[in-house]
């Protein structure tokens, strides 16, 4: 969050990363103070959000802002309650979110192995990069969320083709940082490994691809937000089931309330995933120094 | 959530802005041109000093092969405008077996790329370098190399950093790891095995660095001016500590230095490099008794003396790569 430009999830906690973590100094003093600090914190953020929906409620109510077109918070509310208890028109909302998280999480684990090996080969075997560069920049230069339309026709309603945009979307953000990653590795360290003895396979696995993982953690981050994005609009466009089909069919009723309650499930399902990528990336990148690494973005 | 970025510059590329710097930019590889002729050293001449200047550069009778050979190599390297630049020229060298060589010189005269041909890291553009007699083709891994800058691999911890060499060379890992735990005691890092380089001051990367290289056992160790990096006194403990571990192996070693008293303290033979393009000025036999004490050996006034007549012949080329860069500074500004 901190410098991966944020998609629509990101903007509550980047909020967290403009104040400095609280200064360590020794004792448990200072302890007690930083928690003091982020209790602090923690509770003006609360607030911010309490008075952002009082204030959208009231201007509601005093018939500012019509809820037609804009919802109200307590709308929103009431439809969250009902999808849960009552479960919605599709089935129950737990079935909706597991598909469309299927999906994500599907398409975002393909897409990224798929834009890791590519990248990685393009990355290192110049006569490869040669050869499909232009091609994969005119692919990226596509808006290739389009496909989603002829994926749905071609795959049909069902969970393939929201995988597929998924993994298409998915695919070019990890691939770039891959390659990048792949060609800014240090050389002193590729020859040190081949001097050791390293084959060329060797180096590819033990020296670029844990270099080139600082870059590739990067991407994943976004990369969510991207397979997300394409499981929604693949359902939009198209489903059977899912939060997308959800939202398309609040909108089609004219129930905004609808609408934003879908949006608000899916940004619970954003903000977990990138929680557990953080987790991810503190684990593999171990072996980094702590100063690059730390910072509370999420608490 | 945090910031990921390797290094200072661009930050991850994101996919919609993506502008693929690498894909057009020529990798600045280098293309070995072929040489254009040159006849004579240019350096040479005049001030050669007199005293202790051995002819090692030819071949000692038949059957006789030195572990490092340079013969006549130049090397240029092509450069960004177009152009070439030749940082190594018709330089000869030869170090033999268990032989201590020091290469002193001014900055930019093409010590590292000495270096470099030998390993096989480049291919000298003229001439040729022989490792033990062979023509040196392709990366040699009998050769140890340690690096300027830091090259153990950060996401390894000490252990699998030093056991990394065994393990391709075909080793199982449970006896590069015992063999990488013996050779950390060697270099004092005991009980550091699950460190990441990190989590170690400069000196102890270094001598990771060290027993990464010495346990394969290279008989030609090259040595890229390890100790730049480290202060003055951890320089010379390091010293010291390396000319024990050379002589447990003693492999024949090339150590790269711009710091004279650092080579004469360690060396067998000093050779002093011509401002560039690189070329041999002198050698120099240093008979210093040893086992040596770099910290100590400077009060020896045969170190003394040393120094003076190495120093008389680095001198020039010092002044002379110094007022290239001025000249620069002047032409630029």
């Amino acid at each position: 969050m901190i410098d991966t430009p944020t998609t629509s999830e990101g903007s509550v906690t980047a909020l967290a990363t403009e104040f400095p973590p609280a200064a360590t100094t020794t004792g448990p003093s200072a302890r007690t103070r930083a928690n003091r600090r982020r209790t602090v914190l923690a509770g003006a953020r609360l607030g911010i959000v309490v008075v952002l929906l009082v204030a959208w409620q009231l201007s509601v109510d005093a018939k500012v802002v019509d809820p037609f077109f804009w919802g109200e918070p307590k709308g929103v509310w009431a439809d969250l309650v009902d999808w849960f208890t009552v479960g919605t028109s599709q089935g129950s909302l737990g079935a909706q979110i597991l598909v469309t998280l299927e999906e994500a999480v599907l398409g975002f684990i393909i897409g990224s192995i798929l834009g890791v090996v590519c990248g990685i080969a393009l990355g290192r075997v110049r006569l490869l990069s040669e050869l499909f560069a232009p091609f994969l920049k005119a692919a990226n230069s596509i808006p290739r969320i389009i496909l989603g339309s002829i994926f749905t026709v071609a795959f049909g309603f069902g969970i393939q083709s929201k995988v597929i945009l998924a993994v298409v979307l998915v695919f070019f953000g990890v691939f770039f940082n891959a390659f990048q990653g792949a060609r800014e590795v240090d050389r002193n360290l590729i020859a040190n490994a081949r001097l050791l003895g390293a084959s060329r396979w060797q180096v590819t696995r033990d020296v670029v691809l844990p270099s080139a993982f600082t870059w590739i953690l990067a991407s994943l981050h976004i990369s969510f937000g991207f397979a997300l994005i394409g499981a929604l609009v693949g359902e939009i466009l198209g489903a059977n089931q899912g939060l997308g089909l959800l939202i398309r069919s609040s909108q089609n009723n004219f129930d905004m309330n609808g609408v934003l309650a879908g949006m608000v499930l899916v940004a619970v399902i954003a903000l977990t995933a990138e929680a557990l990528i953080t987790l991810l990336e503190r684990r593999l990148l171990r072996w980094r120094p702590p100063q690059t690494h730390g910072g509370a973005a999420v608490e | 959530m945090v910031s990921t970025r390797p290094t200072a510059g661009g930050g991850p590329v994101t996919p919609s802005s993506a502008s693929l710097p690498a894909w057009l930019s020529r990798l600045h590889k280098t293309t070995g041109n072929a040489a254009i002729g040159t006849n004579d050293h240019k350096h040479s001449g005049a001030a050669r000093p007199a005293p202790t200047v051995t002819p090692l550069n030819e071949e000692k009778g038949r059957g006789h092969m030195p572990a490092i050979e340079l013969r006549n190599v130049t090397k240029k390297f092509a450069t960004a405008d177009g152009g070439t630049y030749t940082a190594i020229e018709d330089l000869s060298l030869t170090v033999e077996d268990g032989q201590f060589c020091a290469v002193v010189g001014p900055t930019g005269c093409g010590k590292s790329t000495t270096l470099t041909l030998i390993s096989g890291l480049e291919r000298p553009s003229r001439g040729e370098a022989f490792v033990h007699g062979e023509p040196v083709r392709g990366i040699d891994t009998s050769t140890g190399f340690v690096f300027q800058q830091d090259a153990v691999f950060p996401w390894r911890s000490v252990l699998d950093n030093v056991a990394a060499g065994p393990v391709y060379r075909g080793a199982s890992r449970s006896e590069a790891a015992a063999l990488a735990r013996d050779w950390l005691r060697r270099v004092g890092l005991s009980g550091f095995e699950d460190r990441y380089p990190h989590q170690l001051s400069g000196g102890m990367r270094k001598r990771v660095a060290l027993a990464q290289s010495l346990i394969n056992q290279p008989r030609v160790l090259l040595m890229d001016e390890p100790f730049s990096a480290l202060d003055v006194q951890t320089r010379a403990i390091m010293s010291t500590e390396l000319l024990h571990l050379w002589d447990q192996t003693k492999p024949a070693v090339v150590f790269v230095t711009h710091d004279l008293e650092e080579a004469i303290a360690l060396a067998d033979k000093v050779v002093v490099i011509t401002a560039g393009p690189g070329t041999v000025k002198a050698e120099f036999e240093i008979d210093l008794p040893r086992p040596r004490v770099v910290q100590e050996i400077r009060f020896d006034p045969r170190f003394t003396r040393l120094y003076e007549q190495i120093w008389e012949a680095l001198r020039a080329e010092v002044a002379e790569a110094y007022d290239r860069t001025t000249r620069v500074a002047e032409v630029a500004s």
